[in-house]
């Protein structure tokens, strides 16, 4: 067995995506916790796909992919916001219009770029992390390391902007300045993940882990502490299961933490489906409609 | 001089809506003030206008005589409840915490001075058993008290409320009235939206009587006068009496 474990970690690619996935894991779990109790999911997807053109075009012109990703990214929230504030359409509509306009500037861009370089498209849409380099390695170490000093540094003024903005803001918090704080974390940490899962599976290492802290827990900073926790056993497990069974890295990942939360929402002790079942308000109208057709069914 | 906020002319819309026009105002310090009006009179507006939280197409707001969007500190603002999410991952705890943020300053912990007076503004609310409850699993009633808990701990001179009665049991509604009268005694600002025109309005000293405009302030009785109430509702609202209330009582 522990041979077994120790084999993978013999080859240096492995440990350099080992690394990468578990430091992604980490602040992927942490910023997701935001994302999610603001309920800006949709935000994370966004970003990430519109991070793509600007990949391309740092690949193009030989910059580094982390700060075209993260420019890129940036212009696509200048953008939502410019639709939203100037213009009768709600805010999932601009994000919609936005990431996918983005998305497909990318992909035409990398489709025309790739028979030069010898880059690949699948690469960019669902990581690549069994190609990860040193330097990527260091990048996204510098992010994580970033990326968790935000968040201890300016972690009780964060709570307070999320929990309540307007509350916030009127004892003086700079909360656009906190907001752009937070733009900037969740930027840097889509940019940083892509390597590990790409643009398409971002999105669940940020939600997936904080949603199943979510069902266990009920304060934001141990939310975060288990979703650490989950996300970085998924990164793990994810990985030796493609090692072993020869799956692609960012998927696995993606179903590890997928399960992690099914067995949460259906054993969480305060929510779970089946371990808390009538008692529970939020999820039991249709869970009683479902019974009461069982039984309606039998009758 | 008494403390007091100075409000010159203050207009405000939102896109097309106009929603506050040529508002005049003072409000003092040492009363507890009621702020009046049918549903979309503009007293959620004209509240986050004073504070800043909305843009303002005109006017002034000052607090002695400076503007008062730079002495934030010393405001505390209790949202409507629905503003809130009651299902963020907060306790009793973590809420009440909130008002100490401003005196603690960036990048740094909160002292023990802070947790005392944290526990402190708890007690007065009669909320220390809940300590560690999460806020979503609370009464509507013990929710406002956790955030009345924080504006006391917060230790602010202004303190604005949003409808802090919706939803609320008997026992809150006189601990908060209770503690009201007491920062407002205590030389403090106290500026309370109510739209419910029932008994409980004799609690105030002063009201604020809007619908898009100013229709009256000052005194209450001043203030409920029929004539006023009908300009107001567009005689929609039913008659006041305050003796009515005292020979039932
Ligand atoms: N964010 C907003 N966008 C557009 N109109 C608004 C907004 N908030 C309030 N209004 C409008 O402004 C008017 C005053 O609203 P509000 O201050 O909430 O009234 P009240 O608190 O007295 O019920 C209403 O007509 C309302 O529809
Ligand atoms: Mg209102």
């Amino acid at each position: 067995m522990l041979e077994k474990i120790i084999e993978p970690l013999e080859y240096a690619f492995m440990q350099r995506s080992l690394i990468i996935a578990i430091l992604v894991g980490l602040i992927c779990a942490v910023v997701g916790s935001y994302l999610m109790v603001q309920r800006l999911a949709l935000l994370g997807d966004a970003i990430s796909h519109s991070v793509l053109p600007g990949m391309a075009i740092a690949f193009l012109v030989n910059g580094n992919i982390f700060i075209g990703a993260f420019i890129s990214g940036l212009i696509s929230t200048v953008f939502i916001n410019i639709i939203r504030t100037r213009s009768p359409i709600k805010e999932d509509a601009a994000m919609g219009i936005v990431f996918s306009a983005f998305f497909a500037l990318g992909i035409t861009l990398i489709t025309v770029v790739q028979k030069e370089n010898k880059i690949d498209l699948n690469h960019f849409l669902f990581g690549n992390i069994l190609g990860v380099t040193l330097s990527d390695v260091r990048d996204t170490l510098i992010i994580a390391i970033i990326v968790i000093l935000i968040v201890i540094l300016l972690y009780k003024e964060l709570l307070f902007y999320t929990f309540d903005k307007q509350g916030a803001e009127a004892v003086g918090l700079p909360v656009n300045l906190l907001d752009l704080g937070l733009m900037m974390l969740i930027g840097l940490t889509i940019v940083a993940s892509l390597k590990a899962v790409g643009v398409v599976l971002v999105l669940s290492l940020l939600i997936t882990p904080a949603s199943t802290a979510y069902l266990l827990v009920k304060r934001l900073h141990i939310m975060m502490f288990v979703g650490v926790g989950v996300g970085v056993f998924s990164s793990i497990t994810g990985m030796y299961l493609s090692y072993f069974y020869n799956l692609p890295s960012g998927p696995a990942i993606v179903l590890v933490a997928s399960g992690l939360f099914i067995l949460a929402f259906l054993f969480s002790p305060s929510h779970g489906l089946l371990t808390h079942p009538a008692k529970n308000q939020n999820s039991p109208q249709i869970w009683q409609e479902l019974k009461n057709l069982i039984k309606n069914g039998n009758n | 001089m008494e403390s007091a906020i100075n409000i010159n002319n203050l207009s405000v819309s939102y896109r097309n809506i106009e929603a506050l026009r040529g508002i005049n105002l003072n409000i003092s310090a040492g009363k507890l003030t009621g702020m009046i009006g049918p549903n979309g009179a503009g007293k959620s507006t004209l509240l986050k206008a004073i504070l800043g939280l909305i843009n303002i197409n005109n006017g002034q707001v000052f607090y002695n005589n400076k503007a008062l969007i730079e002495q934030r500190k010393i405001v505390a603002y209790v949202p409507q409840r629905s503003q809130i999410d009651w299902t963020y991952p907060a306790t009793v705890w973590d809420v009440v915490m909130m008002g100490r943020i401003t005196k603690t300053g960036w990048f740094k912990r909160f002292s023990n001075v802070s947790k005392q007076k944290a526990l402190n503004a708890l007690e007065k609310v009669e909320m220390t058993p809940f300590l560690n409850r999460p806020i979503g699993q609370l009464s509507g009633g013990q929710q406002q008290r956790v955030f009345l808990a924080r504006s006391i701990a917060q230790e602010a001179e202004i303190f604005c409320f949003d409808e802090p009665f919706v939803g609320v049991d008997q026992r809150t509604e006189a601990i908060i009235f209770n503690i009201f009268h007491k920062l407002a005694e205590s030389g403090k600002i106290v500026l309370v939206v109510n739209h419910d025109l029932g008994e409980s309005i004799t609690n105030f000293d002063d009201l604020i009587l809007l619908n898009k405009e100013l229709i009256a302030a000052g005194n209450r009785q001043e203030v409920l006068k029929q004539e006023n109430l009908d300009q107001a509702y567009n005689g929609k609202v039913m008659f006041f009496n305050e003796n009515d209330y005292n020979l039932a009582a």
